[in-house]
């Protein structure tokens, strides 16, 4: 592969990118001082209860709330009534997709329940336990419909219906009559059909996955004030505080700059804590503005299951020709996902992600992707890390493996043969930008563990792939320069993972300066410009570029005040490696920390600004290699060797993109083997809590061994690309392919417990 | 609302005394009453290991402890570990290996990481991995968390660090 087609990052010599220096919050939270969803105390604050659906699918007759109301202690009761201007807004989407009413009616029910766990009406009591009391005390008579949990029941003609007025949107042949089916969509490219006719070998399965959750650790939680003067105060742990704030403006139809988001620390989110979706704000927004003091809400953990957001269980068939030489020829899939109980607001977010990347590592001349959106009665589910594609990859990458096997291929030099390079045309007429697919395929390769042979009965290897195409979008940042010549960076990205470092080391860099000379700070919505969620990987390229602006910034404006200084203009002023210079009359030089500590006497404040919305990163590829031990008996999978390679384009800080990698192929490690909703016939979810929807342990994974791939992303000054998403992706193949080469069985449901393998296997 | 009772407990070597209700649990004692908000709430039912703390040096999920059992014990919880020294040895070899991505579970890790040092002076891969079964963490894959307590073994011999922060 040609070097000189790769884009040139601006720096290549780093003082900090590339070191691992101290997280600048980590103290704060491993001293327990670090202040999360639950931790506001307000003085009068009050504790905010939902009254829950215990009915899947119901049409609510009525609901009494009067002994709740005057149960003592109870400030404040709440149903869908309360929202009342929320009754005219149709089902037409906004301007950022979503559909308001449907926001609306997750919240708080209006006239009909569509899962258990889905909020009726809320009450605030001056203590957690009165307010769970009261709770019990409202009233809700039900009409119970019959339930529908699978997507495949949920499309017969037959299946009762979610929402009455729901045709399906599709851009290839219009649809009058209602259906659960919320929209559906195409991708084709050339002509399959005929492709496959001319195929060597073609491999055709079905696959299911389960619906799964994103298992943060921390369950939703916020604290709400609606002040008498008509101010908004939300303390909260979510991905996107900006975001937060647009949504409850809209829902409760205030202005922007009346509601002041305060990001806490957040305990893990995955996409479960977009600010897109409102469980809780909005409700303890209500709550507050009724009792006049307050709110806190917290959930529970089997709230925190039956009734945020999950991911997409999804029934897939997937199809692929390839010649005898294993040159892939054409490839068809149906799609078909859970939305859950309403259409997904952003149908081409989710599920265009996964068209658009479950065959994106491959050259594919002939293909065709038809995707559903099916609504059913369970939460309405949302973005887990890599939205969609996990999923949709799972298929992909066994056929891929079942063709490599059948053609006697070794697996990854099938992928070789097959491999996509910068300007390859992806199905949804996309193309590759600048990619490290090949690079990572020889890393993996070369790596120790692809060249060590395994050896043992039961014992097999797989390895999978997976790419995610990252993310840029807005972000704001300011940097001030104190005296000293220390600095305070705001950014107005929630920090989920050591982001604080990531972009201050990027300013640092720049500055010349130390990391640990830095404040990094994470913002309020009044304190810093519009900074769009953390998510997508995205923040430590997007807003790095943002304090990468926001330090050039400040240089630009210390020349000019060294010129001062030097009584020289600022055009002989430069910036070299920390220091500035003029050799205007004879060389003189001034450390960045001594121009600092002459700001007061040179026109007062120095503060950098950055506000950027950047296009034209780069994606990003991994390839997983891993171990496995069958028990022939029992069907349980032991992983004993996992290697995950990454192009991660330049790491900022390796440990934290190692951690990166680690945590996600654990979560996708527990996505292929444990995780999954289960449900009775009622539509009644049977595991809502971590002992039986079991997510993995310590004892469960072995180090996660890690090669970092150095592509320099485009578009970044040290070619940064998010590296988050991606190792979510290969594990479940991975698994499946080690699976099969240790039974000889391929497992296509997802999760692999015992019980599925040794069916797989023909034992029970 | 029941009667509320008295407790006295030492918490993180502070004799101290206050009232709460039968039903509340110790969990909520320390958040809700007594400010400490460094135990953490991930299930309240015992699954999760982020309220550990330690009672009389054995580790209790404090969610599955009354407040009122606790009175005339000892509560060790993460806001004990570190002291004028500086942060235990297991703390900052969490800093070091960036052995926590979020810090919900952090608090509980340590806790429980510290009650098996406390006892095992030289606990291999496996018992670790063992002794932390009980604490999830969905950020980091266990890996770099497991590596922190091993080196953190070598460390609690050393004379500890200054605060850094």
């Amino acid at each position: 592969m040609s070097k000189d087609k790769r884009s040139t990052p601006e720096v290549t010599d780093y003082e900090v990118v590339g070191t691992r220096p101290q997280r600048h919050d980590a103290p704060d939270k491993v001293t327990g001082r670090a202040l999360f969803g639950a931790d506001t105390n307000l003085t009068g604050m009050l504790c905010g209860k939902m009254v829950r659906s215990p009915h899947a699918h119901a049409r609510i007759r009525s609901i009494h709330t009067a002994r709740a109301a005057s149960y003592p202690g109870v400030y404040a009761v709440v149903t869908a009534q309360d929202f009342w201007w929320a009754k005219d807004r149709g089902t037409n989407p906004d301007e950022s997709g979503e559909t308001i009413k449907y926001l609306h009616e997750n919240m708080l029910a209006q006239e009909k329940v569509l899962y258990v766990g889905h909020p009726v009406a809320a009450v605030a009591a001056n203590s957690p336990h009165i307010a769970e009391e009261a709770a019990k005390l409202i009233e809700v008579q039900y009409e119970v419909l019959p339930a529908v949990t699978d997507v495949r029941e949920a499309m017969k003609p037959d299946a009762p219906l979610l929402h009455e007025h729901l045709v399906t949107q599709s851009l290839s042949k219009p649809v009058q009559k209602p259906s659960n089916i919320g929209s559906h969509f195409q991708n084709l490219k050339g002509n399959p059909t005929q492709s496959f006719s001319q195929a060597d070998l073609v491999v055709e399965r079905e696959f299911t996955t389960s619906t799964v959750h994103q298992g943060y650790i921390e369950p939703h939680a916020c604290t709400v004030w609606w002040t008498v003067d008509g101010d908004l105060k939300v303390w909260t742990s979510t991905q996107g505080a900006f975001g937060m704030r647009d949504q409850l403006a809209k829902l409760l139809s205030l202005p922007m700059s009346n509601i002041h988001v305060i990001p806490l620390e957040v305990g893990g989110a995955f996409g479960g804590k977009l600010p897109i979706y409102i469980f809780l704000e909005a409700v303890a927004a209500l709550l507050s503005r009724k009792a006049s003091r307050p709110v806190k809400m917290t959930m529970t953990r089997a709230e925190v299951f039956l009734a945020t957001n999950p991911t997409s269980g999804a029934y897939m068939k997937v199809k692929m020709g390839a010649t005898r030489e294993g040159r892939i020829t054409a490839v068809q899939a149906e799609l078909y996902f859970e939305a859950g109980a309403y259409p997904s607001a952003d149908v081409i977010g989710y599920l265009g992600f996964a068209t658009a990347y479950m065959f994106a590592p491959y050259e594919i001349p002939h293909g065709q992707i038809d995707a559903y959106d099916v609504v059913v009665n369970k939460p309405r589910t949302a973005a887990y890390r890599a939205p969609g594609v996990p999923q949709a990859n799972f298929p992909v990458e066994q056929l891929i493996d079942e063709m490599a096997v059948r053609l006697a291929m070794d697996p990854i030099e099938f992928r070789l043969q097959n491999v996509v390079r910068e300007g390859s045309e992806l199905l949804n007429g996309t193309t590759h930008g600048n990619i490290g697919a090949e690079e990572v395929l020889r890393a993996a390769q070369s790596s120790n563990h692809y060249r060590t042979p395994l050896a043992g009965p039961n014992r097999g290897r797989g390895v999978a792939q997976g790419y995610w195409g990252n993310w840029g979008a807005r972000s704001s940042c300011t940097i001030s320069v104190n005296g000293d010549g220390t600095a305070n960076l705001v950014t107005g990205s929630v920090d989920l993972s050591g982001t604080r470092t990531t972009i201050a080391m990027q300013a640092a860099e720049v500055l010349g300066i130390s990391p640990d000379r830095i404040q990094s700070n994470v913002g309020d919505t009044d304190s810093i410009g519009y900074t769009e969620m953390s998510g997508g990987s995205r923040t430590t390229f997007a807003t790095g570029i943002a304090a990468i602006t926001a330090a050039r910034d400040v240089i630009a404006q210390m020349r000019g005040r060294a010129a001062l200084l030097w009584g020289v203009e600022v055009q002989d002023v430069t910036f070299e490696r920390g220091i500035f210079v003029t050799r205007r009359s004879g060389e003189k030089q001034m450390f960045f920390a001594e121009v600092a500590g002459k700001i007061a006497e040179t026109g007062g404040a120095v503060t950098g600004t950055g506000n950027v919305d950047p296009q034209g990163w780069g994606g990003a590829f991994g390839m997983h290699i891993v171990d496995v031990q069958v028990d022939p008996e029992t069907g349980k999978v032991d992983i004993l060797r996992y290697t995950a390679v990454q192009d991660v384009g330049k790491a900022i800080h390796p440990s934290f993109v190692e951690g990166q990698i680690q945590g996600g192929a654990v979560q996708g490690i527990g996505w292929g083997l444990y995780e999954g909703y289960q449900y009775d016939t009622r539509g009644d979810m049977l595991n809502p809590g971590f002992l039986d929807y079991k997510i993995p342990t310590a004892t469960d994974v072995p180090m996660i061994e890690t090669i970092l791939v150095e592509v320099p992303g485009p578009n970044h000054p040290f070619g940064v690309r998010g590296v988050g998403e991606v190792p979510i992706i290969p594990p479940p193949a991975a698994l499946a392919n080690a699976i099969y080469r240790a039974t000889g069985v391929r497992v296509a449901d997802l999760p692999m417990t015992p019980v599925q393998v040794l069916e797989a296997m023909g034992v029970i | 609302m029941a009667a509320k009772t008295r407790v006295c407990v030492k918490i993180n070597g502070e004799q101290l005394e206050f009232l709460c209700e039968p039903r509340q649990s110790l969990l909520e004692c320390l958040r809700d009453i007594l400010g400490l908000t460094g135990s953490k709430e991930g299930c309240n039912d015992g699954n999760c290991g982020a309220c550990s703390v330690l009672l009389n040096e054995r580790v209790v999920n404090s969610c599955l402890v009354l407040g009122v059992e606790v009175d005339g014990q000892e509560v060790t919880t993460v806001e004990g570990l570190a002291d004028w020294r500086g942060l235990h040895p297991l703390q900052q070899a969490f800093l070091d290996h960036a052995a926590l991505q979020c810090g919900y579970c952090t608090p509980g890790i340590l806790i429980a990481s510290k009650a098996l040092l406390d006892r095992e002076p030289n606990p291999s891969e496996d018992r670790i991995r063992t002794w932390l079964a009980g604490n999830l963490c969905r950020c980091t894959g266990y890996d770099k968390i497991i590596r922190a307590v091993q080196d953190a073994v070598g460390r609690i011999a050393q004379p500890r660090e200054e605060v850094k922060r």
